[in-house]
């Protein structure tokens, strides 16, 4: 049971598309991360999926390149409270990259990495079915690198720190294995609709 | 490549919290709680600290921070997350620096209708990441808000001291625009004074016994002999750790200063400010 807070009315016409708790930030869209920006370029950077595959496999800039394109459209919401709403990214389907390398049924979750040592682990069934990408523009402009660039993860349906930054890899699992944050205090999966924000929520 | 230590052949990820640098999780459950405001201060002309009186109060490590939640008689809530200013040696009570963002609508309230006696709901503490333990050197690097972590850190510096603890040493390099948008300045540049060093942009600044700066953003030299002094440069699990906090063209500028330096970057933890 929550205290009414005398005199708080808080901002009129609220957007149904923002999730319980989050605000809309407009036009800005901030920057949050744990540790200091790499140095990751387009010819520098790769991507490797292994874990629970038939074929472990590396693509580079041109590689993913080559394979057939994917946007998105829509929302985006971070734990710390603000959202983006109608928004836009571009890149690849994670389920074109899985559908490569052959995904064992003993798969259940996957790990995403970064060079930088940030990892996030989400459920096989949060990466597949067209709920996440590798993006590389934001809103027609390439993808900056305090954004995450040259290419970073997209999975929209959950709090942002899911949508790896600098992302170098996914390793499929067959057991599920906290990420950076998931070890330092946040929920495991991340559900904004839920608010599912800190370990136990 | 290494192979993994786990037998499934698969080479090792990097790490980017090690072990060494984690927290342990003391497993204690943070709910909502309703504090009471015992006092307000005025920082600067932008910022307040309120004291809250917390019934379930547990101790927070410097850097950690409480989330603060609003509740409209219509069910709208709005929820914001500030930095713990007090150290956990003051038992009982947590102080929140805010700073009054434009249009900030959490901000914004607290400056206007809070006061003391006001019940004030909270949650906390949280963050495992943006932490002082108090075993390894640290240089703090704080611009506006984001010295209310590192301030923090250094109360709770003192207060070890004062029991005959050896905390590791710390430096605070505080950057503002002015000196009266300077959090916490009389404590910075007095009892703190050893262990800061003062980075105004827009004001020169020279104090009794302090060699003058001139205004200006913060430069390589305002870092480097406490980066040197304090083993930042040092690769490795020996050297310093660097906590940098502020806003994000703050940080981007710091990061890049402490990284031509030859700061390592995995010595690096960030924590960004501002309107998110």
């Amino acid at each position: 049971m929550s205290v009414v807070s005398e005199g708080f009315s808080g901002r009129r016409g609220r957007d149904p598309r923002l999730p319980p708790g989050q605000y809309d930030v407009g036009g800005s869209f901030p920057v949050l991360t744990a540790e200091a920006t790499p140095n990751v370029t387009q010819e520098t950077w790769t991507f490797r999926v292994d874990g629970e595959v038939e074929t472990p496999t590396t693509w580079d800039w041109a590689g993913v390149h080559a394979l057939p394109g994917s946007a998105y459209e829509g929302d985006i919401h971070c734990v710390t409270t603000w959202s983006k709403l109608g928004t836009s990214f571009s890149g690849v389907s994670l389920d074109v990259l899985l559908e490569q390398v052959g995904v064992r049924p003993s798969a259940t979750h996957v790990l995403a990495w970064a060079s930088s040592g940030y990892t996030t682990n989400l459920p096989l069934a949060d990466v597949t079915g067209g709920r996440a990408w590798l993006v590389w523009e934001h809103e027609g402009r390439p993808l900056s690198a305090e954004h995450g660039g040259p290419v970073r993860m997209l999975v929209p349906h959950l709090y942002f720190w899911k949508s790896t930054k600098w992302v170098a890899g996914l390793r499929l699992l067959d057991h599920d294995e906290p990420g950076f944050w998931e070890r330092n205090g946040y929920h495991e999966r991340g559900e904004p609709w839920a608010e599912q924000r800190y370990a136990g929520d | 490549m290494t192979d993994s230590a786990d037998g499934t052949g698969l080479p090792a990820l990097p790490v980017l919290d090690s072990p060494r640098r984690r927290v342990p999780p003391t497993g204690a459950k943070r709910s909502w709680q309703t504090g009471t405001v015992l006092e307000v201060r005025r920082e600067t002309p932008h910022a307040a600290t309120y004291r809250v009186q917390l019934e379930q109060w547990q101790p927070h490590l410097p850097g950690q921070n409480y989330l603060v939640r609003l509740t409209a008689p219509d069910g709208y809530r709005a929820q914001r997350s500030y930095s713990a200013a007090s150290p956990p040696e003051d038992a009982g009570v947590v102080e929140l620096t805010v700073d009054r963002l434009p249009d900030g609508e959490v901000s914004g309230y607290l400056h206007d209708h809070v006061r003391p006696g006001s019940p004030l709901e909270v949650r906390g503490p949280f963050g495992g990441w943006f932490v002082w333990r108090g075993d390894r050197p640290a240089l703090l690097v704080g611009g506006g808000s984001g010295v209310v972590p590192l301030a923090c850190v250094l109360r709770s510096r003192a207060a070890r001291l004062a029991t005959g603890a050896t905390p590791a040493p710390v430096h605070l390099v505080a950057a503002a625009r002015t000196r009266a948008e300077l959090l916490y300045a009389d404590e910075l540049t007095g009892p703190f004074a050893e262990d800061t060093t003062v980075v105004l942009s827009r004001e020169d600044d020279a104090g009794p016994g302090r060699p003058g700066r001139p205004a200006g953003r913060l430069r390589a030299e305002d870092l480097l002999p406490h980066a040197e002094r304090l083993g930042a440069l040092t690769t490795g699990d020996d050297g310093a750790d660097v906590f940098l906090c502020g806003s994000t063209p703050f940080t981007t500028a710091a990061e890049r200063l402490l990284r031509e330096l030859g700061v390592p970057a995995d010595a690096i933890r960030v924590e960004r400010f501002g309107p998110s």
